[in-house]
């Protein structure tokens, strides 16, 4: 051997796998632990269980698939089936084209549009879809304003809000951000010498962008197509408002209300939407699994964004002001509907009011409180349980904890109206304790039915927030005399006060859209929440300007949620990238 | 002002299959500045973390003031820790943060205040307490750092690589003050660096770690002077490291073979030594270089090369010189005008067999 001439000075790097924050599990984690634990049961899994059992058994109480050939048997079922299936599919596809050039454009390029692009990605998320459905049938509808418009100058009509086609444009419209943002995230998470080292070696143009750029970007283009998937085949509202009952989740909603809560067919209807909901969630996990390219280096930049050319500008104004035309469409609708006296036949209302509005206030305050009451209580529920897991899972090292954010993930996989249905079946004649009020007639369990629902969101904003609170700010705390209870409450929770509260918004502004949960728990006109009634006023001609004025009121409530919720998550960044920057 | 030892006792601890630190002993005196070197991955930081309480070992003891702490959690240790990346609160004024220990300690408001302000004037930041961290430069933030851990009077005061996130000026101020700062306060101190001349300049006594194992315990020049091993002989200061056999023992000395090199006549050793392999450790400071027609000494062993590469380094010069199929590192102390020898010229390298170490481990 040689003589070896060994000279220390080896960087600096934490060797060891940094441990979690503790040395062992107290009795509070534990504590934690069961609570949530027994919450998730209680209201999520048994609930969704029961459906699913119900599903599977006979009169008798013996095992069957009976109720499945019995539904595949019945020619409206088969054709409903495949209605959502289309439907969902087709949705996802248009979602796709009009969100990833638009994606494209924001990443790739400098120009104007980029801000123009963003507020395209909230826009149609901050109104409900039902409600926007009402809109664009007097927009783009058999007699709306642009057919009306058509009609007169070309003599000819474009039929796009009819049953499935319609019910189809109306969820492309709506569910597109879901594709937009999470392919903007990915793309912008993309290292700049990806994109460089493979023009180096002669990529250019458009084989660029399929072989390198989209690739790298897939984890987050499948997110956002499996969110639209789900969302759009477990869908109510919007079939019910568009007069579409040959899809499954109006199937299912009109068994359960028409037939009743024992009618199996409504279970196997619910068990076929769950089924497909995980697996197209499950599909997307798994094409993604070892492919969460987060590629940024650090001291990388991101993409390189160059200038459009005169064409390329016209073709990507043109786009960008189509689809920003689309979907303001429901807004301004709304917006008219809300004020219009009449509006029938005609390109614009023909005469303008402000009664609605009045109409709202006096007769639908109740509506407002009780949206106000539900969603704060379950925004607020929501925070505390994704705050709790959250810590449970990264900061102990508890043996089960993964079970906690699965457990609450699968939510995302549960339609409300199967929620809903499952709390019917599991608290039929149970009464609240020491009273002899039904369960099933108490809004309290409207409210968890939406706390149950949000989770997954509110789970999500935690966990970023806790991540990006370094392990050693809360060992400091500890080390200087705080008990594991105190340092959270003085310093990790403080730290993720941003997160927190954005979590908290996007929960309340969520649930107070909710409708195919709503539809079914609320048991009095008392309990009606917002979403409720607007659907209600939207059922007769004569109550639409209401119900529009409703929706407007929605609408904005939800668009100053997003708002703030973006600020406290900006906000959030700066104070934690400060601790960022002390701990690299 | 608090002094406490601190003693492991036979400690080891591993993440799953993996064993990080294996039988840890090791004991610390009240009052000293104790210095854990070693290179990532070695262990040190884990030990030092295992002492605050944030790592559990599985086996051993842990004693502070002959009082073993094994599962005592670590807000109840009343051991102070500063975190590599400081770990301040960025919610915080620089005086909260300051203050955190002693608001959880129920402190009275005046007592609060007055420590607190001492403990910010004792690291210069009097000026700076209605800061946030963020305000402050990478120097201040660990000031405060050290602040917020002394406020608290603990019985050890843990630093994790205490300058590595500071540019190399301020490093070597910080190191002066991190000292003048433990002999004010008389705290018994460790801290981790894999800087061995951070750890030589500033620590009392050392310990060396690799790979999970403690190697060696001792003052700078000790480990310096005297390794007990290959790992320590070339992780403290830069050593010439040569493999070979103890072939004979006598009372006049013993004979060496060196790996593709060939027998070397040594003085007997210190300790009784048998044969069996070894290696031969010899500093480069202590390896002279001469030009091959220059007289050379009898005192000294020779040995005919050639210049491979030189580097100049200003108070020396340093040479890599072949011989046979080793390469042997020579310093040669500089004086202005004093040619080097250039690259491929034949030398003769001296070796003092006194100065020579054998390791057998």
């Amino acid at each position: 051997m040689t003589a070896s001439t060994v000279s220390p000075g080896s960087p600096a790097s934490p060797g060891t796998p940094r441990a979690l924050a503790g040395p062992r599990i107290g009795l509070g984690a534990w504590l934690a632990f069961g609570l949530i634990l027994a919450f998730l049961l209680l209201f999520l899994i048994v609930p969704v269980g029961t459906v699913i059992y119900t599903a599977f058994v006979n009169e008798t109480g013996s095992l069957t698939v009976g109720h499945f050939a019995n539904f595949f048997g019945q020619l409206v079922f088969r054709e409903s089936f495949f209605n959502s299936l289309g439907v969902a599919l087709a949705s996802t596809l248009f979602a796709s084209i009009i969100a990833v050039p638009l994606a494209y454009l924001t990443v790739r390029f400098e120009f104007r549009g980029a801000v123009l692009i963003q507020t395209l990605g909230v826009l149609p998320l901050i109104m409900p879809p039902f409600v926007g459905a009402v809109a664009l049938q007097l927009i783009f509808g058999r007699s709306g304003s642009v057919n009306l418009l058509l009609d007169d100058w070309l003599g000819f009509t474009i039929p796009i809000m009819d049953g499935l086609v319609g019910v189809t444009f109306v969820e492309s419209i709506h569910y597109f951000p879901f594709i937009l943002l999470n392919l903007v995230a990915a793309m912008r998470n993309i290292d700049g010498a990806m994109e460089e080292s493979a023009l180096n070696l002669g990529a250019r143009g458009w084989r660029l962008f399929r072989r390198v750029i989209f690739p790298l970007a897939m984890p987050g283009y499948l997110a956002g197509a499996a969110l639209v998937f789900v969302k759009v085949f477990d869908d109510l509202g919007t079939p019910l408002v568009m007069g579409v009952t040959n899809m499954l989740a109006p199937q299912a909603y009109l068994r359960i209300t028409s037939v009743g809560v024992d009618d199996p067919l409504g279970y196997v209807i619910s068990v076929i939407m769950i089924g497909f909901s995980i697996l197209a969630l499950w599909l997307a996990a798994r094409v993604m699994k070892g492919r969460d390219y987060a590629t940024l280096q650090k001291g990388g930049g991101a993409l390189q964004k160059r200038r459009l050319s005169a064409w390329e500008s016209v073709l990507a104004y043109g786009w960008i002001a189509l689809v920003l035309a689309v979907t303001l469409a429901p807004h301004v609708g709304i917006l008219l509907m809300s004020f219009a006296q009449v509006w029938s036949f005609s390109v614009l209302p023909d005469a303008y009011t402000l009664a609605h509005y009045a109409t709202v206030f006096g007769d639908a305050s109740g509506m407002i409180g009780n949206t106000l009451l539900y969603c704060v209580l379950a925004a607020g529920l929501d925070v505390v349980l994704g705050t709790a897991i959250a810590y449970l899972i990264l900061r102990t090292r508890l043996p089960a904890r993964q079970w906690l954010d699965w457990l609450a993930s699968a939510a995302l996989a549960i339609p409300g109206l199967v929620l809903a249905i499952g709390y019917l079946r599991l608290f039929k004649g149970v009464h609240v304790p020491f009273t002899d009020k039904l369960v099933i007639h108490s809004w309290v369990l409207i409210m968890l039915a939406y706390a149950v629902r949000r989770l997954p969101y509110a789970l999500r904003s935690c966990m970023a927030a806790l991540q990006q609170v370094h392990v050693s700010l809360e060992e400091a705390a500890q080390s200087l005399g705080a008990s594991r209870l105190s340092s959270i409450r003085r310093v990790v929770v403080p730290l993720m006060a941003g997160g927190i509260l954005a979590g908290f918004v996007t929960s309340f502004i969520t649930a107070a859209v909710e409708l195919s949960a709503t539809l079914l728990l609320v048991s009095t006109e008392s309990q009606a929440p917002m979403s409720l009634g607007i659907y209600l006023y939207m059922q007769s001609i004569a109550g639409r300007g209401p119900g529009a004025a409703l929706g407007v009121l929605a609408v904005v409530v939800v668009g100053l949620g997003t708002y703030f919720s973006h600020r406290f998550v900006e906000r959030s960044r700066v104070t934690t990238s400060t601790s960022t920057k002390a701990g690299a | 002002m608090n002094k406490a030892s601190l003693e492991c006792r036979h400690i080891s601890l591993s993440y799953g299959s993996t064993p990080v630190l294996r039988d840890i002993n090791l004991k610390i005196e009240p009052g000293e500045f104790f210095a854990l070197l070693g290179p990532s991955g070695s262990g040190k930081s884990t030990l030092l973390r295992l002492i605050a309480g944030f790592n559990q070992h599985q086996r051993g003891e842990l004693l502070v003031d002959g009082q073993d702490i094994s599962g005592v959690p670590p807000h109840l240790r009343q051991i102070g820790m500063v975190f590599q990346n400081y770990a301040l609160w960025p919610h915080m004024t620089v005086w909260d943060n300051v203050a955190f220990g002693l608001v959880e300690r129920r402190e009275s408001r005046d007592a609060i205040g007055g420590k607190v302000g001492a403990a910010l004037d004792l690291v210069g930041l009097g000026d700076y307490a209605r800061r946030r961290p963020a305000q402050l430069s990478g120097g201040q933030q660990q000031r405060v750092a050290l602040a917020r851990t002394i406020v608290i009077e603990p019985k050890l005061l843990l630093l994790d690589e205490p300058l590595s996130n500071l540019d190399k000026n301020l490093r070597v101020q910080m190191r002066e003050e991190l000292k003048n700062l433990q002999r004010t306060l008389g705290l018994t101190t460790i801290f981790v660096t894999h800087d061995q001349e951070e750890a030589m300049t500033t620590a009392d006594r050392m310990a060396v770690l690799d790979q999970g194992i403690l190697q060696q315990v001792g003052s700078a020049a000790e480990l310096y002077d005297y390794p007990q091993n290959r790992f320590v002989a070339g992780f403290v200061g830069t050593a010439n490291l040569l493999d070979g056999q103890v072939t004979a023992v006598d009372a006049g000395g013993l004979d060496f073979e060196v790996h593709r090199l060939g027998a070397l006549r040594l003085p007997p050793p210190a300790e009784p030594l048998a044969s069996g392999a070894a290696t031969l450790a010899l500093r480069p400071h202590q390896v002279s270089i001469v030009a091959p027609q220059d007289a050379t000494d009898a005192l000294r062993l020779w040995l005919d090369g050639q210049v491979e590469s030189a580097e100049f380094l200003g108070e020396f010069s340093r040479y890599r010189v072949r011989v046979g199929e080793l390469a042997l590192l020579s310093d040669q102390p500089h004086f202005a005008g004093v040619p080097l020898f250039a690259p491929g010229a034949p030398v003769r390298l001296g070796i003092d067999p006194r100065q020579l170490r054998l390791l057998t481990a």
